[in-house]
This record gives structure tokens, C-alpha cells and sequence, in this order.
């Protein structure tokens, strides 16, 4: 294994996910977990991205706090390809060689980081869902679950530098914090005859790409709800509530939801303050997505259904009779009937 | 058409449970099993050998008991497969694992020639990192397709593949030239029954054996000393208190004790006064 003399790297960086000229909002909820990290570390927070036109998202960064902005852009990086997003940003790392990279756990991210750590020989913890610092060694911790959640790893990387981890979505908050950055571009040379793969089509589903963790209140509908009509239920009472959506597998499967609302393990991680679960049996999987949710409520005919182990509230009964009754009775009280 | 799986045996992890007077996993009786998403290479492997010929290997890196994934492998329709079996592998992580496999894989394309894609499943139920593909593909040099849920088109002799990704937004429909490296979702296909003729291969052909003495792994990149990452700690979470049971006389009373209940929290969120 190649050891790095890690005395050189300095700074926190986060990489900047951007699709269709819209910045992900991971990357923000990162720049704030950043700072407080880099109070630990006595270092600045610093974002970073490539791709066609990103200069534009400079003043996004800026308000959540990052000191500088490290950019490369060129039309070949138009859209994200796996090969040259790896190579400029390689090449902005070993050029300024930051002692963390934070990236988020979407699809994007985790096809990004392993060929980059791979490229850098560095170490690489996939989907954590806590960061911190060891005040002794100054390591990042990064921990992560395991074994579809049933067990926790801290992890980390003391002899290799960056430290490099990839961060679920919505398990931090995206908090403003504005600061006068500043821009600074770089010029990578593109081998054009490198890059071979196209994309021949984007095919995108229309107006439902919803970041589950920005809600604090979730209700969710799974295959008790017994019918793509019946999900106007689980609708209804999140509106009233001010709430979103979501779903589980079985629903999605169904055809019943997006898969862009499914909780789970290979859904969406959650963490609202109150999760409804509705016809929701409470699978491992499911569960995993939406545990560390502060209040849990959950409605099943079911009394031994799984998902009322671990429930903080829990209704014994049907849906389609609970939950319009709820919904009338929580929008009289909430004064919005 | 000669395709290379890369698998990885695991246990069942909707079998694990917890056991919290220990905070251990309890694996007793949980069966090892292929990675799921893995068996959904190997049979987009297979289709694609049926239709054009060609063979299809597989290899796994694991304890000797491993060999039961790769018969399991051949039952599905691999020609051949490898054990990827040494100490020197034990406490590897993502980076040690991408080296092994892929110094193991050069040994393989001496024996079975070229290799026009690589598959493994998008990520491994135990471990759930989906960094092993990537880390592969990238020392191979070669394009790199994540989350696959549709072969469109091959193309054997421009040498190229047409497929659908998941993308955050959607999806994706991506050409590559082939050698590619390809990382599956369950969606991709059905799993077949083995037809009995390759239960039979299965069962004769022997899995052969891959370790540091013949082939040329450079162990001082193997194993836990030589992994970057080491892990701190193991816990499990704490489990979440069995709640309270809403019971009354009417559904109506019910829905007022969930109200009461849940009123400090929107009221912390601003919801109600
Ligand atoms: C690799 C893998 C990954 C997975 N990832 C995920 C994931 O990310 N997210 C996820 O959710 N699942 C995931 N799953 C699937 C998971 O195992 C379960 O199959 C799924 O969560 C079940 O969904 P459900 O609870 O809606 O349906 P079911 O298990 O069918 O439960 C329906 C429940 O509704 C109740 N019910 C029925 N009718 C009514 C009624 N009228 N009123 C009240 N209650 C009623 C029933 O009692 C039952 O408890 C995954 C599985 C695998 C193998």
C-alpha cells in the first residue's frame, strides 16, 4: 500500500453534484456538516465541482459557507461521465490536495468516488451516515451501516490522504451560513479520444424528483394502501400536515409511486420528525430508511406487523378508514379546514 | 462474446439478526448465499452468450467455501469459474478487494482469453459499498456503467453495448465500446431455471483454484495491513423502543390521543400555536 505524507493535505472539500444547472441538495446539507468539522480540524471548507457552466453556482456555495470555490469547466463535461469527471477532479486533488472529500451517496456520487479513490490509492467509506472527528488523531470517523443496517462501522483512514467518504442524503441539515468566497479555475487538457461511452438518450421522469430528506413530516404508503387510487390518502393527510409523500417497495413495485419516493435501503434514507407508516408491514429493508426518525406512527390491520415493534405510536386498523377520518380531523385542528 | 462475473458469497442478510444483550449479529443458521444482484449479471451474462456465443466465467475472492457461489455460478450457465482464495486476502477493504480481483482477473484472461465485458451486481448486501465494480473497472482503464437495469442492444461486431442506467433524475440510455465494465440492478432481468444440461457441467467441472503462488498478486496490496481504510469500531444501533399501542373506545378518541401526543412536536415546528 502506497502511504501519503498526509502533513500535505490540507482543508475540507465538497464536491458539488449538479444536474440540468441545479446543484443537488446533499452537496449543500455536506458544506454545512463540513463547518462544523473544520472548527475541528482548524481549516477552511472548500467546494468544488467540474462540468459545462458551473461558475453559475458560486453564490449557492458561498451561502452555505465554502471559502473557495475550485471549478474546471469544459463542454465535454457537459453531462456526467464517469471517466472525464474522474480525471479533472483527480487532477484538481492532487493539485491541491485537501485532507477530506465529501461527496453525496446518490448514484452519481457513488459511481464517482470509488474510481477516483481508486485512481488516488486513497481510502474510500461508502454511505455513512455520521462525521466526526477524533480528537486525538484528528482522523475523520466516518460510520456507516452495514448489513442493511443491522450493524455500524466507524471507519477510517490514517495513513492515506484525502480521507474520502460518501454521505447519504438528508441525514444533515442544510443550514446558511454566507460568506465572500472566492472562484478559482482551473484548466484540465482533455485526452478526447479517451472518452468513448455516450449518452444516446436522458430520459427523465417528469417533475418527480423529490429529496425526501427535506421534509419533517413524511407520510407513507405501502401495499396495505391496496391500490394507486388509495395513495390519494397518504397525499391528502401530508398536504394537510405540510408535509411530502413517500412510499415503500412494494408500492413502488406496484406501479402505485416513483421509485424517486421510496424510503428504504435502496430508496432513501430519512429522518423527518415524524414518519407515518401506513400499510407499511415495517421490512428490514423499509426500516433502514426511516428509523432514526424522531416520531413514529404507524397504521396496520396487523397488530403483529413488524413496523409496531418499533413504532412510537401505533393505530391498529385500516387504512382506508383511518386515514380520511385523520385527515379531517387534523386539518379542523390545524386550522385549515 | 466472452463475458467475466465477478461475484462475492454473503449471507443472507435479510436472515441476520440482532442480538442486542451481546450487540452482535447473529449469523448461526443464516444460509450463505450468492450477492443477489450478482446472480442478475451472471444470467445477463448467460442470455447474452446464448444469443451470441461465446462463454462466460466467473470468479469470486472468499474462504474456500465460496466454491458452493461458483457451482451455483455454472448451475446458471457460467462455463468456468475461479475461486480467488489466499490469507493474504483476509481484512481487505474496497481498494485491497478491486486489487486482488482485478490481478486475479489478468491470470484469468491468460487462460480464457480476452474479455469483452465484466459484470458484478451494484453492490453486495453485506457490505453495501458498490465501490469494488468502479475500483475494478478503473485499474482495467476501461468504461464504466453503474446501476444497469436494461440491455438494449449488443453489437459483437462494431464491439459495442447499448444500455439503460438508473440515473437521480430518471434514466439514462449509454453506448460503450466493449471492454466495459457494467454494475447491475435487480431489475435487469428474471432469473431462469438451470436446465438440467448445465446442472451436469456444474457438478464435473471442477472450480480452479487462484492464489498468490499462481498468479502474480502483489501482496503488499492485499489484506487488512495494506487496506487503506481499518475500521474503528463495530456496534449495532440501538434498537428502537416498542412503542405505545393507541387503544379508545372510537376511532375518533384514538385520532385525539395521537393528536395530543404528537402536539409538542408541531408545535416545535411552528404547525400549531
Ligand atoms: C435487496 C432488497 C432491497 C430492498 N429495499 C427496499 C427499500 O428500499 N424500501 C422498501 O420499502 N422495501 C425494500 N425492500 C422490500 C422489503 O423487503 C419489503 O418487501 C417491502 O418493504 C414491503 O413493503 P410493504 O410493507 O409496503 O408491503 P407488505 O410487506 O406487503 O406489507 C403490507 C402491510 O400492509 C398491511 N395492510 C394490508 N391492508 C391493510 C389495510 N387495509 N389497512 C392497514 N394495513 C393494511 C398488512 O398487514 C402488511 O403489514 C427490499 C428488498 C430487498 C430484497
Amino acid at each position: 500500500m502506497i502511504k501519503h505524507d498526509i502533513s500535505k493535505y490540507k482543508h475540507i472539500w465538497v464536491f458539488v453534484e449538479h444536474e440540468n444547472g441545479e446543484v443537488a441538495r446533499v452537496s449543500f446539507e455536506l458544506l454545512t456538516k463540513a463547518r462544523e468539522l473544520a472548527k475541528d480540524l482548524d481549516c477552511e471548507v472548500h467546494a468544488f465541482t467540474v462540468g459545462d457552466k458551473v461558475e453559475q453556482f458560486k453564490d449557492e456555495v458561498f451561502k452555505y459557507g465554502a471559502k473557495k470555490f475550485f471549478i474546471i469547466e469544459d463542454p465535454i463535461l457537459k453531462d456526467y461521465m464517469t471517466e472525464p469527471y474522474r480525471d479533472s477532479i483527480v487532477y484538481l486533488i492532487e493539485k491541491y490536495k485537501p485532507e477530506v472529500v465529501l461527496i453525496g451517496a446518490t448514484t452519481l456520487g457513488r459511481d464517482l468516488a470509488g474510481t477516483i479513490a481508486t485512481v488516488l490509492q486513497t481510502g474510500l467509506t461508502a454511505d455513512t451516515t455520521a462525521l466526526d472527528i477524533d480528537p486525538k488523531t484528528k482522523n475523520l470517523l466516518m460510520t456507516r451501516p452495514t448489513f442493511g443496517g443491522n450493524l455500524m462501522a466507524t471507519i477510517f483512514c490514517p495513513d492515506n490522504r484525502p480521507q474520502m467518504s460518501t454521505s447519504r442524503p438528508g441525514v444533515y441539515k442544510a443550514i446558511e451560513e454566507p460568506v465572500k468566497g472566492e472562484v478559482i479555475k482551473e484548466k484540465f487538457e482533455f485526452d478526447k479520444a479517451k472518452y468513448t461511452k455516450k449518452i444516446l438518450e436522458k430520459i427523465i421522469e417528469e417533475g418527480e424528483k423529490v429529496n425526501l430528506g427535506f421534509y419533517d413530516i413524511i407520510v407513507s404508503g405501502g401495499f396495505g394502501m391496496g391500490s394507486k387510487e388509495n395513495m390519494k390518502f397518504v397525499q391528502e393527510l401530508a398536504d394537510v400536515l405540510g408535509g411530502t409523500w413517500a412510499a415503500s417497495r412494494k408500492a413502488v413495485q406496484a406501479g402505485w409511486a416513483p421509485q424517486t419516493r421510496q424510503v428504504g435501503q435502496t430508496g432513501q434514507t430519512v429522518h423527518p420528525k415524524i414518519y407515518i407508516a401506513c400499510g407499511i408491514s415495517g421490512a428490514i429493508q423499509h426500516v433502514a430508511g426511516m428509523k432514526s426518525s424522531d416520531v413514529i406512527i404507524a397504521i396496520n390491520k396487523d397488530p403483529e406487523a413488524p413496523i409496531f415493534e418499533l413504532a412510537t405510536y401505533g393505530i391498529v386498523g385500516d387504512v382506508l378508514e383511518v386515514l380520511p377520518k385523520m385527515t379531517k380531523m387534523f386539518k379542523e385542528k390545524l386550522g385549515k379546514a | 462474446m466472452h463475458s467475466l462475473v465477478f461475484i462475492k458469497q454473503v449471507p443472507d442478510a435479510a436472515q441476520v439478526r440482532v442480538d442486542y444483550e451481546t450487540g452482535t449479529l447473529i449469523r448461526e443458521g443464516v444460509p450463505a448465499i450468492i450477492n443477489p444482484f450478482d446472480k442478475h449479471a451472471i444470467e445477463a451474462a448467460v442470455r447474452i452468450k446464448n444469443e451470441f456465443g461465446g462463454k462466460v466465467s466467473v470468479v469470486c475472492m472468499g474462504p474456500p467455501m465460496a466454491e458452493d457461489a461458483l457451482k451455483e455460478a455454472m448451475a446458471m450457465g457460467a462455463d468456468n469459474a475461479y475461486l480467488l482464495s489466499d490469507r493474504i486476502f483476509a481484512g481487505s477493504d474496497t481498494l485491497a478487494t478491486s486489487y486482488a480481483l482485478w490481478a486475479g482477473a489478468q491470470k484469468i484472461i491468460q487462460e480464457e482469453g480476452p474479455v469483452d465485458l465484466f459484470w458484478a451486481g451494484k453492490q453486495a448486501i453485506d457490505g453495501d459499498t458498490a465501490q469494488t465494480g468502479p475500483g475494478i473497472a478503473t485499474r482495467f482503464n476501461i468504461p464504466l456503467i453503474t446501476y444497469v437495469v436494461d440491455i438494449k442492444k449488443v453489437d459483437p461486431e462494431n464491439k459495442t453495448i447499448e444500455v439503460v442506467r438508473l440515473v437521480e433524475s430518471g434514466q439514462e440510455v449509454m453506448e460503450a465500446p466493449m471492454p466495459c465494465f457494467l454494475t447491475v440492478e435487480e431489475e435487469l432481468n428474471t432469473l431462469s431455471y438451470a436446465p438440467l444440461p448445465y446442472l451436469i457441467r456444474a457438478a464435473k467441472t471442477p472450480v480452479k483454484l487462484l492464489n498468490s503462488s499462481n498468479t502474480e498478486i502483489d501482496a503488499s496490496q492485499c489484506g487488512l495491513k495494506n487496506s487503506p481504510t481499518k475500521v474503528k469500531k463495530a456496534f449495532t444501533p440501538p434498537k428502537r423502543e416498542r412503542g405505545e399501542m393507541l387503544e379508545g373506545d372510537s376511532l375518533d378518541a384514538i385520532l385525539n390521543t395521537l393528536y395530543e401526543k404528537i402536539t409538542p412536536v408541531l408545535k416545535q415546528m411552528g404547525k400549531v400555536q
